[in-house]
């Protein structure tokens, strides 16, 4: 009994440390990256591969799923608010859930998904078929070649794949509420631009995405670079990097909410 | 895939994002209506500003003219001192009456500007001396009450 004592805080104090580990092996990794970057940058056509694959694959998934968010967004709210007889504020209702919340949000878990996973698998498939080794055989920096690039081309997709979402679900909102239920047009449109305010909303969303994008990217590269190289530990990779990234940008978007929505 | 086809590709995103950007901009958000312009800030104090924000519409027959820029107590008169940011193309006379208004029933505070007769134009740092507070609905009822009661009980 005494034993089993000693060997279950042994395996929990075990677990913390080797957590603490990884945490400080991502944020070494995160500098490396950084210091690695301006190769990515320089030799510019390495990063808009990556963008191509994370950014231009992923339109497909952000559109759709912008729209229908946002014809949900719309039946849901119009429900709601002709309640209270104030369905001209439909307008303001979708925008102001999508530019500010849904649309970083729901665009990162999708990219996420989407995007993260395949950087994960790709980086972990080429650890595991010691592509990785070879180059630093030739004195090629894997980081600074392989990791920075995608890191970089997820963080640039981000933004403009949440924009997009939000821009789609804004015109999916319109689709529901002004043509198919019959909210008025003008109001519709004018009191979305009275109350959605330019830096405090739109910027903010923008910033928003930004940071998912980086939490995102460096999570991915991060798992693929150090996943085991066998077929499990890629697949056992990739499936944390979903979870880790996700709860990670819902996490970072209550701390970023609670800084820039203070209410006043 | 050849690497101008890519460039296309990731050029066409690049784009179309920076569009959804403008778009969000223009059309979603008050860029392009917000005059980020010259203002000159004046002040004014009230008894009860009600429920008005910072950032609060200013307005004079209806027309935005300006923001709520601060809010602050004054500890010594035990008032509220409103800064307000006023565009530079408008001009007010010096004797301008300002009040706490709410748009609708439950709609949000504004200040309203009605406009008075001197000749002197309210310049940069100026206090405008005639206010009138905030109604607070829950006072207004507990008036009408208490004279509803006075009348029912003269009757009697």
């Amino acid at each position: 009994m005494d034993n089993g004592l000693t060997r279950s805080l042994r395996g929990l104090g075990q677990r913390v440390t080797s957590r603490i580990w990884r945490l400080g092996y991502a944020s070494r990794f995160f500098l490396a990256i950084l210091l690695g970057s301006g190769t990515a940058l320089r030799r510019m056509h390495l990063t808009i591969r990556e963008i191509y694959f994370t950014g231009v694959l992923s339109l497909i998934i952000i559109l759709v799923s912008g729209l229908f968010v946002g014809m949900v967004l719309g039946l849901q709210g119009y429900d709601t608010l002709q309640r209270y007889g104030s369905t001209e504020a439909l307008g303001v209702l979708v925008s102001l859930s999508l530019v500010r919340e849904l649309g970083p949000v729901v665009a990162a878990l999708l990219f996420a998904s989407r995007a993260g996973s395949a950087i994960t698998a790709e980086i972990g498939m080429m650890k595991a078929t010691e592509q990785l080794s070879a180059m630093e055989m030739m004195a090629v920096d894997p980081i600074a070649r392989v990791v920075a690039p995608r890191f970089w081309g997820g963080v640039i997709s981000m933004p403009l794949l949440a924009a997009l979402f939000s821009a789609m679900g804004i015109f999916g909102g319109y689709l529901v509420g002004v043509q198919l239920i019959g909210v008025d047009e003008g109001s519709f449109w004018s009191q979305m631009q009275a109350s959605v305010d330019f830096r405090e909303d739109i910027l903010n969303g923008v910033i928003k995405s930004f940071v998912f994008g980086i939490i995102v990217s460096w999570v991915a590269v991060f798992e693929g670079y150090d996943a085991e190289p066998t077929a499990e530990g890629v697949s056992g990779a990739t499936t944390r990097t979903v979870v880790t990234s996700s709860l990670a940008i819902l996490a970072a978007d209550f701390i970023l909410t609670a800084f820039m929505f203070t209410g006043t | 895939m050849s690497r101008t086809t890519l460039d296309l590709w990731v050029g066409f995103f690049v784009a179309v994002g920076l569009g959804a950007l403008l778009f969000l901009a223009l059309k979603v958000g008050n860029m392009a209506s917000s005059s980020s312009g010259d203002t000159y800030a004046i002040q004014a104090q009230f008894d009860n500003i009600g429920g008005l924000k910072v950032r609060g519409a200013v307005k004079s027959a209806g027309v935005v003219v300006g923001r709520v820029a601060e809010i602050r107590f004054d500890p010594e008169a035990y008032l509220a001192v409103v800064t307000i940011n006023v565009d530079a193309r408008y001009k007010f006379p010096r004797d301008t009456f300002a009040t706490i208004n709410t748009s609708g029933l439950l709609g949000e505070q504004y200040i309203g500007f009605e406009v008075g007769g001197d000749s002197e134009m309210l310049k940069a740092g100026d206090t405008i001396k005639k206010t009138q507070s905030a109604v607070v609905l829950e006072k207004l009822i507990g008036q009408f009450m208490f004279n509803k009661a006075a009348e029912d009980g003269g009757k009697k």
